[in-house]
């Protein structure tokens, strides 16, 4: 290490350089701003900080005691004369509370609408920014990160030498703390200044949904490409119900391209993480980016055409052979046994 | 139209080998490519240009080796390719500086489209802080691009719902994978995009010689996965008995 970095390094390690007064968390996901209020408490207490919670936009007093109960000291209330939350603005408004109270780190939840804001709010605070953060710990008097990086094949331990720290946190990534309605905390509003942009919302539509929740699946039976039509996803399904306890899961094409199944079903790196007990993958390859959201499953089981298919070598067990073939003999195998 | 794709060279992740003694990711000697989205990114700039005419710039932040993966581009239809030599120390934040300030020395840019994210970091960052570096509007995860000269309509898949927005120029844009189907460059093409041209720049020539990365990586950990990886592959009916039996006696039948 070079003399320069390492006086650079010990300065930013001294609390007084930074000037930080606060940890702030934002997210318009309640539910995750409470699971975040709950780590920052815990590294706010390392750093010496207060934490603040954000809430923008109009129509949003009645969340500012929700998020005191769960571990905020402070909640600022900004942005009211916005209807339309885009980043251009939103970040604006972030990128001004953080200079003018002083941030220290800033959470932001890790939805795609949470990842383009934080990566804003980062450049025009010129500052690093760990996307998806698993982990966030101090480590030797700096604030490190823990990401997935090579779509799965890595985790990268990344250490901030700027302040603020920004991280996107997904969800469910830690507990919430349990309501304390004793707590005590300071609501303020505050006008903070944005832009204007040439972009303007047209139209908002609900994401199509099935409601399957295979994040909590304790058995997932999916399909992909291998099949030839919609239709024939009913031999997952009677799979699956031989299975019991099941939900189906799909790779990306099916949800995101043929919109075989609603995008609650697409499992991977950009789809949904999921950790069953068994998980059926039939007529799916098997790349990286799928991988990366079932590697963590219990038991593997891989039916598949092409016997160099990369899904085998994460398997436990496989069949090479033609889906239509397989699976009305695993079904009525499935169900002789049970 | 000034038109600036943004591609990235990447290791090939799928051909990343774990090191059986330190379990971490093995990441010399692997094949690099071109990052998949940004292929479909490219082939957007392309459609643009053929609607509204103008220009499609690719804007690399990489090694020298990265010129023959541009060519790629050029090869699909890109009329000329940039590409800025990348620090030894790189984070998202060096990244977008030196992109946007290429992108400034070219003489800005109408439009820019990124991919949504990246195959080797996922992060989907440098697009929004190109526009939070230009101040301009971003319009992210479109998979439907509408160009006409005054104004871009994109339909955009933020995850819980679908949302329409339209932007005046210049704009940013990220694309997700479905957006379009790249085109394969015919031989003709190929050979065709050996003649256009590919500028070299550096650090300083763009005034960014002496950025300082706002993250550093300390270390890449493994992440090990051991499977049983039994696979029956001769009589189906056999096959199949097998499956369930194992099934059976893990338990997972019940
Ligand atoms: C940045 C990025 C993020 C991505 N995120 C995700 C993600 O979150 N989730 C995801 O799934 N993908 C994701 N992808 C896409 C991923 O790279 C693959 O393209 C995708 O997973 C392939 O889906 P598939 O396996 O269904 O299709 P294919 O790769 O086309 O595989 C179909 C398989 O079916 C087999 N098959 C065909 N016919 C039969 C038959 N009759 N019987 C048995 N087998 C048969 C074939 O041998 C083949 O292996 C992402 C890509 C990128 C670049
Ligand atoms: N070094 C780079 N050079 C040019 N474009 C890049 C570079 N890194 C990232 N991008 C663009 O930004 C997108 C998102 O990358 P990432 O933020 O790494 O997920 C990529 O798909 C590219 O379009």
């Amino acid at each position: 290490m070079t003399n320069r970095s390492l006086s650079l390094l010990t300065a930013y390690q001294r609390k007084d350089y930074w000037g930080d007064k606060m940890v702030v968390v934002y997210s318009e996901n309640q539910k995750l701003a409470c699971e975040m209020l709950s780590k920052a408490r815990e590294l706010s207490a390392e750093l010496n900080e207060k934490v603040t919670a954000v809430l923008i936009g109009n129509g949003k007093d009645q969340l500012s005691s929700e998020l005191i109960i769960h571990g905020a000291d402070k909640v600022v209330m900004t942005g009211a004369s916005l209807s339309d939350l885009k980043a251009e603005e939103v970040s604006d408004l972030l990128c001004a509370l953080a200079k003018e109270e002083g941030a220290g780190l800033m959470m932001i939840g890790s939805s795609k609408d949470g990842k383009e804001l934080a990566a804003r709010v980062s450049s025009k605070l010129g500052v690093g920014c760990s996307t998806d953060s698993k982990k966030l710990y101090m480590r030797d008097g700096s604030i490190c990160s823990e990401r997935v990086v090579f779509s799965g094949n890595g985790v990268a331990v990344e250490r901030f030498t700027s302040r603020p720290a920004v991280v996107t946190v997904p969800p469910k990534a830690y507990d919430p703390l349990p309501a304390d309605v004793g707590r005590q905390g300071e609501t303020v509003r505050k006008e903070l200044p944005y832009g204007t942009y040439g972009s303007r919302t047209v139209k908002v539509d609900p994401m199509l949904s099935e409601g399957a929740n295979v994040e909590d699946a304790e058995k997932i039976v999916s399909c992909g490409r291998g099949f030839k039509n919609s239709a024939d996803i009913k031999l997952i399904e009677e799979l699956a119900g031989a299975l019991k306890g099941y939900t189906l899961g799909c790779s990306r094409p099916i949800a995101a391209d043929l919109k075989w199944l609603s995008e609650d079903h697409w499992i991977g790196l950009s789809g949904h993480k999921v950790k069953p007990k068994l998980y059926v993958a039939c007529g799916i390859s098997g790349q990286v980016q799928h991988v990366a959201g079932m590697r963590d499953s219990g038991l593997i089981v891989a039916i598949n055409k092409d016997a160099n298919a990369p899904i085998f070598k994460v398997a436990d067990y496989g069949i090479v052979g033609d889906l239509y073939q397989v699976l009305p003999k695993l079904i009525n195998a499935i169900k002789a046994r049970t | 139209m000034n038109i600036v794709v943004c591609a990235k060279q990447v290791v090939d992740v799928g051909e990343i080998k774990v090191n059986p003694s330190s379990g971490k990711p093995m990441l010399e000697g692997i094949p690099k490519k071109i990052s998949d989205i940004d292929k479909n990114a490219c082939e957007e700039a392309i459609k643009v240009r053929e609607k509204v005419g103008g220009k499609v710039t690719v804007l690399t932040v990489g090694t020298p080796d990265a010129k023959e993966r541009m060519k790629e581009l050029l090869a699909m239809g890109a009329d000329n390719g940039v590409l800025v030599t990348v620090p030894d120390k790189a984070d998202h934040l060096v990244t977008s500086t030196l992109i946007s300030k290429a992108i400034q020395k070219m003489g800005g840019a109408d439009l820019i489209i990124c991919a949504e994210a990246s195959i080797d970091q996922f992060s989907g960052q440098i697009g929004p802080r190109v526009a939070g570096l230009l101040n301009i509007p971003q319009l992210t995860y479109c998979y439907k691009v509408t160009a006409e000269p005054q104004k871009l309509t994109a339909e955009r898949n933020l995850g819980d719902r679908l949302v329409t927005s339209e932007s005046s120029y210049p704009v940013l844009v990220t694309v997700t994978k479905e957006v379009n189907q790249p085109r394969l460059p015919s031989l003709m093409q190929i050979l065709g995009s050996a003649k256009k041209p590919i500028e070299v720049w550096g650090t300083s020539d763009i005034g960014a010689a002496d950025l300082k990365p706002g993250i550093e990586t300390i270390d890449i950990k493994g992440v090990a996965m051991s499977r049983k990886n039994i696979v029956f592959k001769d009589d189906l009916d056999e096959s199949v008995s097998k499956l369930a039996d194992s099934l059976s006696k893990e338990g997972l039948l019940g």
